[in-house]
């Protein structure tokens, strides 16, 4: 399984020396890292040629990396049921910088791009359709960014004089906590409290 | 009296209606009685689970999936802990594996019950409905008796399951094994041939296999259309490379065939049960990494380290090598997938969760052109959508 992987990696790489940065496999899978301005191209590409057949679309989604640059990965996740394969392929953006729509070449795309939108706020150059999808009409923020809190901004009550619901800022009788559980002993990065004062001692 | 202009209108169909399968709307434009544009708003039942996954521990993520498609639980759980053992490197024993093959296919009768008798009543026959659900009732007892809950079971754990079989479980499943087939034969005589639900049925909803991989179907939905793909085939995990079953295929794409497949469907489960029950290994049901799977109840009575790790396991949990994996299962509905990209603590760095029934209900607008607002019905029926799976 592996060398075929490595073999459609180089292929790929060869055919599309342009679009692709890198291929990597890890786990028995295989990541082509791509240019955001020549993935469509890639991937009409990787749907076309007859070594790859990638004629569906299973997945495409955001990941949000706040301490990058560029903060967004998008990545479309490819599966050939001629060849039995899957590929994924990964680009990079911003907040600003749009990604040019996939719906041109899967029209699966249009709803992964609209959660895309909805979650992240990656925006899809082209998407005839780039509405919110899953959150409230209204909504407000994206929520799956890593520096969305958990607990949300809002609440919603009905409201008995008014009689609709309503929203309200959230409020939580007791702030949402968040445990640090790693474990001290093992791959534990920080100082434990004391533990500063033994380094001093021995030098 | 002159010619009357009839302009297109707009209808709302849902959220709460009980065709719509759950909080389903749909904005539908309409020309009389025909569908010129449906547009489905989704996320009614959204509950940010990928959110709150970035979380939780690993342990406490379970949980979450048995609610995102609440009538095919352990499927999902499947997928998910998969994914988590990928990472992990962790090989689970012959025992576990047999016990998780036998509880999907469960599951995929569960589903498949569910489904057709659902859609069957949203077009008119109502007696099926009530044997069907006597029968899944019988397969969430199973479901209780081996995790002690009746739907949301959380038994398949990374590393393998919970806990062995109860004993005279197998010996249950058995029987019912063989009372079962009568059951599928009653609700075919009442179904398969009936004019009524073939009129509903035939030739409505029709997608070729070229439409259906573009607009990224899976499961029943592109085997029905003629695709002889199923993960449990061509991409196995688990022991489906040793089980002998049949993928049924269908031939026009319409709600039809889909239904006959998801029938025949179940009688290959069930010879797939069949056989794990006749194949059932002994041995432990789960990996003996301590790091990963807690000890058992006996050695942390005589045992300071066992009683250590259980500890850290339910607080802290363990932690996953950095990587990033797909892991995708032959869920009743389709592909199930996990993508889970970890950074080397113990809870998920991302978890993305790709639902087949997504993609279904995306491709609603397309197979609804042109159709009868009653024909609506039937599509949603054979869609197999549950919102847990699609809002996520």
């Amino acid at each position: 399984m592996d060398e075929a992987l490595i073999e459609l990696g180089e292929f790929i790489a060869a055919a599309q020396p342009d679009a692709v940065i890198s291929t990597t496999i890890e786990h028995g899978q295989l990541t082509v890292n791509a240019n955001a301005v020549d993935a469509v191209k890639l991937i009409t590409f990787l749907r076309d040629d007859s070594n790859c057949q990638m004629k569906v679309l299973t997945d495409l989604f955001g990941i949000d990396w706040p301490e990058r640059e560029q903060r967004f990965d998008v990545v479309y996740n490819l599966l050939s049921m001629t060849h039995n394969q899957r590929v994924r392929v990964k680009i990079q953006t911003d907040e600003r910088t749009p990604v040019l729509t996939m719906t041109t070449v899967y029209s699966a795309a249009g709803w992964f791009e609209r959660e895309a939108w909805d979650m992240y706020g990656i925006m899809f150059d082209g998407n005839p359709d780039l509405r919110r999808l899953l959150t409230d009409y209204g909504f407000e923020g994206h929520p799956m960014r890593k520096d969305f809190p958990l607990t949300g901004y809002v609440e919603l009550r009905y409201d008995d004089e008014q009689k609709r619901v309503v929203y309200e800022p959230v409020q939580l009788t007791q702030e949402f906590r968040s445990f640090d559980f790693e474990s001290p002993w093992e791959g534990a990065k920080y100082v434990l409290p004391g533990d500063e004062k033994a380094e001093e001692g021995a030098s | 009296m002159g010619e009357v202009q009839i302009s297109n209108y707009t209808m709302n169909l849902g959220p709460q209606h009980p065709a719509a399968h759950g909080v389903l709307r749909l904005v539908m434009e309409m020309d009389g009685e025909v569908v010129e544009r449906a547009d489905p708003h989704v996320g009614l039942l959204h509950r940010g689970t990928e959110k709150l996954i970035e979380h939780k521990t690993y342990l406490q993520s379970i949980p979450y999936f048995d609610r995102l498609d609440y009538v095919s639980m352990m499927c999902q759980e499947h997928s998910f802990v998969l994914a988590a053992e990928k990472l992990l490197g962790l090989e689970v024993p012959q025992r576990g594996q047999y016990i998780r093959v036998m509880f999907s296919e469960l599951t995929r009768i569960m589903n498949h019950l569910m489904n057709i008798l659902t859609q069957a009543m949203d077009v008119g026959a109502m007696t099926p409905m009530l044997w069907g659900f006597e029968q899944r009732e019988i397969l969430m007892e199973f479901y209780e008796r081996v995790s002690g809950a009746r739907m949301h079971a959380a038994y398949f754990r990374v590393g393998g399951v919970h806990r062995d079989l109860p004993a005279g479980l197998l010996e249950d499943i058995s029987d019912w094994c063989e009372t079962f087939p009568k059951i599928i034969e009653d609700i075919e005589t009442m179904l398969t041939e009936n004019r009524i639900f073939k009129q509903r049925n035939v030739d409505i909803g029709v997608i070729s296999v070229e439409d259906a991989m573009d607009w990224g179907f899976s499961g029943v939905m592109i085997r029905g259309s003629g695709a002889a793909w199923d993960l449990r085939k061509s991409q196995p995990y688990e022991v489906y490379d040793k089980m002998d079953f049949d993928i049924p295929v269908g031939k026009h794409g319409d709600c039809y065939d889909r239904y006959v497949c998801r029938i025949e469907e179940m009688y290959q489960s069930l010879r797939m049960i069949k056989q794990c029950i006749a194949e059932m290994p002994e041995g432990p049901v789960s990996a003996t990494e301590h790091k990963v799977v807690p000890p058992s109840r006996a050695a942390m009575k005589s045992s300071m380290e066992a009683l250590i790790h259980h500890f850290k396991l339910y607080t802290e949990g363990f932690s996953v090598p950095a990587g990033e994996v797909y892991a995708a299962v032959e869920a009743p509905k389709g592909e199930f997938g996990v993508h889970l990209i970890a950074d080397g603590s113990s809870k998920p760095y991302r978890c993305k969760i790709k639902s087949p029934a997504y993609s279904h209900l995306q491709a609603f607008d397309f197979l609804t052109k042109g159709h009868m607002l009653a024909d609506s019905v039937a599509i949603i029926g054979t869609l197999d959508i549950v919102f847990g799976e699609i809002d996520r």
